[in-house]
């Protein structure tokens, strides 16, 4: 209905491949951006706002991982270890060296990079499957050496505090001046994957997962690229791991153990691989599931159960759950949240016609 | 002949005038743009490819036939990098080739399609044919992450060469469609688009015409004289259809148990005895 081609005539190539051709689109975009800077931390309570906040960490990685997994095709399981890179590198050089957050940002998110092109290596030799104990391998290997090693984490089971975050003077306190960073961090993430992944460096990470063979012969160094879609998607995981560190005000290992890597791959097979929206909406649904499933039992629960066996079930809830969406995704609908979007989208093109 | 041009250079319209100019010197046909020497490929104690020596002279059209199991792809997989030879030389442009890696081959002006079409099928057509212009793009992580200004301004002229290759194969109408979703003559026609994109000096083709109805051979067979005359591509191709080999090549080599049992012209080849009996068996 409002989502329609027809009409808009493109007279240069930069107008054709420019990021939102039709102008339904960017009035869309213009929208969203009004709504998220100037209405949503109007209304929202300091709750709400740090359930935004979760989420616009979350959309990070997501992103990154996406880079990865859903562009690139080389799956990972280690993005959890990555983050908790980017999160040591970070709290050391603020607490050692005393540095402001607008380095330690990007040094964590270099630093994972780093490591993560070191993981990335037997991608050459190994795929799918194998490749994923490898980087399975990784994170435990992290885990454990962040833990062990009292340089890094000022010993077993310690945790870093960190100072809030503050940029041109700007401390970051609450959660509504925290909630524009991370806006910010967010958006500037989603538009640096929108234009990689159009990029002649998306169309070769692409070709790498569609055909390796055939991008090999189109030029292609595919260890290079592979490589590279490795460091790029852990520097977006490392700098992951900064925000959240800096959001939560301490460093410690066990915000990044498997389970974070695992529900970061869940967000990109529920939002949608190899998309960009799907992350961002896979990130949503992923870390709003368990505040509704919460939410849900608190006030229907007692209903069914006392408290005491409330207060059990709730976590392994959340856990049972996520398993049972990420099952219901994979066999409805493979291409995730970003599908069920763009097929509603296609549908209403044409409404109230049929075609 | 003109080395892969920036950007800025001249169009392809333009260049396929060079290319016809250029055609008509004495060059043309007669120095060899690859040579292969003596050159073996052994897989445990199969061997695919035996002591088989040739040349493609530059410009030429070069056909490769031979039975099933003739070694016929192996030797394209070795010039294209995928195999290394076991022994023997390759030499493109007077350059030792027989140890380099598909994507530095390709990065030197050797282009290939598959006999099993090898497209990125997530990708549109014009995106698999833009993926060709890889290796004559710069845009590296900074820019291609900034975009607007840098990458963008590289982007849009690649595409307009990219268009070029569409209009040329007449692809038009379906620029904006997955690869994926395209019938079985138009991928062909896409994957020799990427190829042509790369902007080949030789192109490699594998069963160009495989599984092709009469029509679709026809329009592919006049492609690839039109980009072997008016792109002065020199095309090295391996083929079934003894009728379309005869009629385009310039020149015929005949592959059997891995050896070369026959070169030359066409009608030279079709006489020759020793190619009777690989195809029809011998006689008493």
């Amino acid at each position: 209905m409002f989502h329609r081609e027809a009409g808009v005539f493109k007279t240069t190539y930069a107008a054709d491949m420019s990021l939102f051709p039709l102008p339904v689109a960017r009035k869309a975009i213009a929208v969203i951006c009004v709504l998220l800077v100037a209405f949503i931390p109007l209304v929202c309570s300091e709750y709400q706002l740090s359930q935004f906040n979760l989420i616009f960490i979350a959309v990070v990685g997501a992103l990154g991982l996406n880079i990865l997994v859903g562009y690139t095709g080389q799956i990972s399981i280690g993005h959890g270890a990555f983050m908790s890179v980017g999160a040591y590198t970070a709290a050391n050089l603020a607490v050692r060296l005393d540095l402001p957050f607008w380095i330690t940002l990007p040094a964590g998110g270099l630093m994972a990079a780093l490591i993560g092109a070191a993981v990335g290596v037997p991608s050459l030799r190994i795929k799918g499957l194998y490749l994923a104990i490898t980087t399975l391998a990784a994170q435990l290997i992290i885990e454990w050496t962040i833990n062990h090693v009292p340089f890094i984490s000022g010993g077993t089971q310690v945790s870093i505090p960190v100072p809030k975050p503050s940029l041109f003077g700007f401390q970051f306190e609450t959660q509504r001046e925290l909630y524009f960073l991370l806006l910010l961090a967010a958006g500037v993430a989603t538009i640096a994957t929108l234009n990689l992944v159009r990029s002649r460096l998306g169309r070769a990470f692409v070709a790498i997962r569609d055909h390796d063979i055939a991008a090999e012969i189109t030029g292609i160094d595919i260890f290079r690229y592979k490589l590279l879609a490795f460091a790029i998607s852990s520097f977006y995981a490392g700098v992951t791991g900064v925000l959240y560190t800096y959001y939560l005000g301490i460093a410690n290992y066990e915000q990044f153990q498997i389970d974070v890597s695992i529900d970061f791959l869940a967000m990109i097979i529920i939002g949608g691989l190899g998309s960009v929206l799907g992350p961002i909406l896979g990130a949503a649904f992923v870390t709003l599931l368990p505040i509704f499933i919460r939410g849900l039992m608190q006030s229907m629960g007692g209903l069914l159960m006392n408290e005491n066996t409330l207060a059990a079930v709730i976590p392994n809830l959340r856990l049972t759950l996520f398993g049972v969406a990420i099952i219901l995704f994979l066999i409805v609908e493979p291409e995730g949240l970003n599908r069920l979007w763009r097929n509603s989208r296609n549908y209403f093109r044409f409404w109230p016609f049929s075609y | 002949m003109p080395l892969p041009m920036p950007a800025d250079g001249p169009l392809i319209a333009e260049r396929r005038v060079a290319a016809v100019c250029a055609s008509d010197q004495s060059e043309r046909y007669v120095t060899p743009i690859l040579t292969v020497e003596g050159l073996s490929k052994r897989f445990g104690g199969v061997v695919a490819v035996r002591d088989v020596s040739l040349a493609v002279p530059r410009g030429s059209i070069t056909s490769i036939i031979g039975p099933n199991g003739a070694g016929k792809t192996s030797l394209l997989n070795m010039i294209s990098g995928f195999y290394r030879p076991s022994e023997g030389r390759i030499t493109f442009e007077a350059r030792d080739i027989s140890r380099s890696r598909p994507n530095q081959i390709a990065s030197l002006g050797i282009g290939r399609t598959f006999q099993n079409i090898a497209l990125f099928g997530g990708l549109t057509v014009l995106d698999n044919i833009l993926l060709g212009r890889h290796v004559h793009m710069r845009a590296g992580v900074l820019k291609s992450v900034i975009y607007w200004g840098l990458a963008a301004r590289e982007e849009i002229a690649h595409r307009a060469r990219c268009e070029e290759i569409i209009e040329f194969l007449r692809l038009q109408d379906i620029r904006k469609q997955p690869a994926s979703a395209l019938p079985y003559g138009l991928r062909k026609r896409v994957e020799l688009g990427r190829a042509l994109a790369v902007e080949p000096r030789l192109l490699l083709l594998d069963e160009p015409m495989g599984g092709m109805n009469q029509e679709e051979k026809e329009n592919m067979a006049r492609f690839i004289l039109d980009v072997n005359q008016e792109w002065g591509v020199t095309m090295l191709l391996i083929e079934h259809d003894m009728g379309v080999v005869m009629d385009i090549s310039d020149q015929v080599v005949v592959l059997d148990s891995g050896q070369r049992i026959a070169a030359g012209r066409p009608a030279d080849v079709q006489a020759d005895p020793a190619v009777i009996a690989a195809y029809l068996g011998k006689t008493r």
